[in-house]
């Protein structure tokens, strides 16, 4: 059927449909929610960091496509145990090598929104929890935007 | 007379062949299905060779130069506007205003009529059903005045009521009512003409946006009777960058003018400016002449075709794939049955995102669109995130809609869920 790889590869779709950690943490200590304004993907992550700075425990909840909701399991998969340097340190590049399947640049955003939510994330202490994502990291890639029409 | 009747294959095959770009493959190599019509639409050779007969052989800037290509280009350019006059059947040719696209229509009637007649008392009604172009620069206005901006809602069989139409004309007495001709989502068409009778009755005024009308169906302004018009190029098989603004004249002459510049005055000193006459008034700058040109080869290569026909082989396929689509468990169709709509068919698959059912139509080389298509506020009032839509054209085919029912049943299989359970990723 196509000649270009996959993306819904086995992988990805046994994440789709048996995800890590999807739900509400109680008692999380950080959390963030953000949309894809786009299509309309959104993704909700609470985290439980130890006082050590590591991550305990990280939970996701959210709607949207298969990408962006596989890529949200797989973050959530990885991060617990990494100390707070580490996620920082962790790449938008390597969030897409995590997922594993090369995506175009539209589908790239898919990918990116749980790792721009957990990035704003561990700065977002539940008591004071910021309700806009005005200070997630602004990462643009190029291509036609799906969502615009005229 | 003979009642219009859809294109046999033979004719199919024969329009097919004026558009090379049919011919092409996707990038998955399957032969290309393009069903996304509805956000344009793609061009006969008869438009590409006008364009570039225009550039090849007397192109020049218009109204301006005494010289040969000046005055070809200027006959040439103005001769469009006569064939867009007749396209619409216009009472007059000055009352086609050459913009650069249905958008730049409507904010041209929001920032000159609107600003010079709407104050903070007043309000525009519109639809809920309207694409963001007819609503954003209602809300821009709205920002400048004060003014208010009130939505009629739609029927859960997603048409619209007559009654509550009427209702919202005399309880909020508007000074316009501004709507779509047909949804560029549900594809529901709204009786135009019995509307603007009904505001013409209440001293309303009316702007129809017929974006999705003027491609695929004879449009008789004179007989509607609206106030203003407005649709793009783009979306009738004609170029990008190019729109009309049809208004009464009596309207747009009293209207102040829009952008300034060059080309839309007739005296300018160190103290002022005095506004051309119509419809050069409107016309700042340069404007699109090769498109202007471009837009009516398109209006000749539809007449030719007969619109009549042209809708009646729309709504054709848009009854197979409607019907085709009901029938599937866990498809939603949005929109209403096929007889109350044109060409353009939006679903839903339960438990699949619109974007996982484009993408993989792509693979079967089916094009559509996947999002919330311009109309945040609609898919907010249907509680949808998002849709799919397939909209067809005159160059679609039967087979092109089985494929598509075929692909979407594919999409739902492989994307229901089997009971995966998730696994550590193989070593590699």
């Amino acid at each position: 059927m196509s000649s270009e790889q996959d993306i819904y590869e086995e992988h990805v779709l046994d994440h789709y449909e048996d995800p890590y950690h999807r739900g509400d943490l109680e008692r999380a200590t950080h959390a963030h929610q953000a949309d894809n304004p786009l299509c309309g993907d959104s993704i909700h992550i609470d985290l439980k960091i130890g006082s050590d700075e590591k991550i305990i425990e990280a939970w996701f909840s959210g709607d949207g496509c298969v990408i962006s909701q596989a890529s949200a399991s797989m973050l959530m998969e990885t991060v617990e145990g990494k100390t707070l340097d580490e996620i920082r340190a962790f790449s938008a590049e390597e969030m897409l090598a995590l997922f594993g399947p090369k995506l175009t640049p539209n589908r790239q955003k898919c990918c990116l929104l749980s790792w721009r939510v957990l990035q704003s994330a561990i700065h977002a202490p539940v008591d004071d929890l910021p309700a806009d994502d005005d200070d997630t990291p602004d990462v643009h890639f190029g291509g036609p935007s799906l969502g615009e029409e005229s | 007379m003979n009642k219009p009747c859809p294109f046999n294959e033979l004719e199919i095959d024969g329009i097919r062949q004026q558009f090379p770009i049919l011919n092409r493959s996707t990038s998955s190599g399957v032969p290309l299905a393009f069903l996304d019509n509805a956000a344009s639409t793609q061009r006969p050779v008869s438009v590409i060779e006008a364009m570039e007969d225009c550039y090849s052989r007397y192109y020049a800037n218009v109204h301006r130069g005494i010289h040969t290509l000046s005055e070809e280009s200027t006959e040439a350019f103005e001769q469009s506007r006569q064939i867009i006059a007749q396209y619409i059947n216009a009472a007059d040719t000055k009352e086609i205003i050459f913009t650069s696209g249905a958008t730049s229509s409507i904010n041209l009637v929001a920032r000159t009529w609107g600003d010079q007649n709407i104050g903070a008392e007043d309000v525009i009604l519109t639809t809920i059903a309207e694409h963001h172009a007819n609503i954003v620069p209602w809300q821009q206005l709205a920002g400048r005045t004060g003014c208010k901006i009130i939505f009629i809602p739609i029927n859960a069989d997603y048409t619209f009521d007559d009654q509550v139409v009427i209702e919202h004309l005399d309880r909020y007495q508007p000074k316009l009512f501004a709507f779509t001709a047909a949804s560029n989502v549900l594809g529901t068409k709204t009786p135009v003409k019995r509307w603007v009778e009904r505001c013409g009755e209440r001293g309303i005024k009316t702007l129809i946006d017929a974006s999705q009308l003027a491609p695929h169906e004879p449009l008789d302004t004179q007989s509607l009777g609206a106030d203003f018009l407005v649709f793009g190029g783009h979306k009738m098989c004609g170029p990008t960058g190019i729109g009309i603004l049809h208004g009464k004249r009596d309207l747009l002459e009293e209207m102040p003018a829009f952008l300034g510049g060059g080309g839309m005055i007739s005296r300018v000193t160190t103290t002022g400016f005095k506004s051309a006459e119509l419809p050069d008034k409107f016309e700042a700058g340069t404007p699109p002449i090769a498109e202007a040109i471009g837009l009516a080869a398109a209006a000749k290569f539809l007449n030719a075709l007969d619109r009549e026909r042209i809708s009646k082989h729309e709504n054709h396929l848009c009854q197979i794939a409607d019907e085709g689509l009901r029938a599937m468990p866990g498809v939603e169709v949005i929109g209403p049955t096929h007889d109350q709509k044109g060409g353009i068919v939006s679903f839903s698959i339960r438990g699949v995102h619109a974007h996982d059912i484009a993408h993989e139509l792509d693979q079967h080389g089916i094009a559509v669109r996947a999002g919330h298509h311009c109309t945040m506020p609609l898919h907010h009032y249907l509680k949808k995130t998002s849709t799919t839509r397939a909209s067809f054209y005159l160059y679609n085919q039967v087979e092109e809609v089985a494929r598509f029912l075929e692909a979407v049943e594919k999409v739902q299989k492989r994307f229901s869920p089997t009971g995966r359970r998730r696994r550590k990723r193989n070593p590699e």
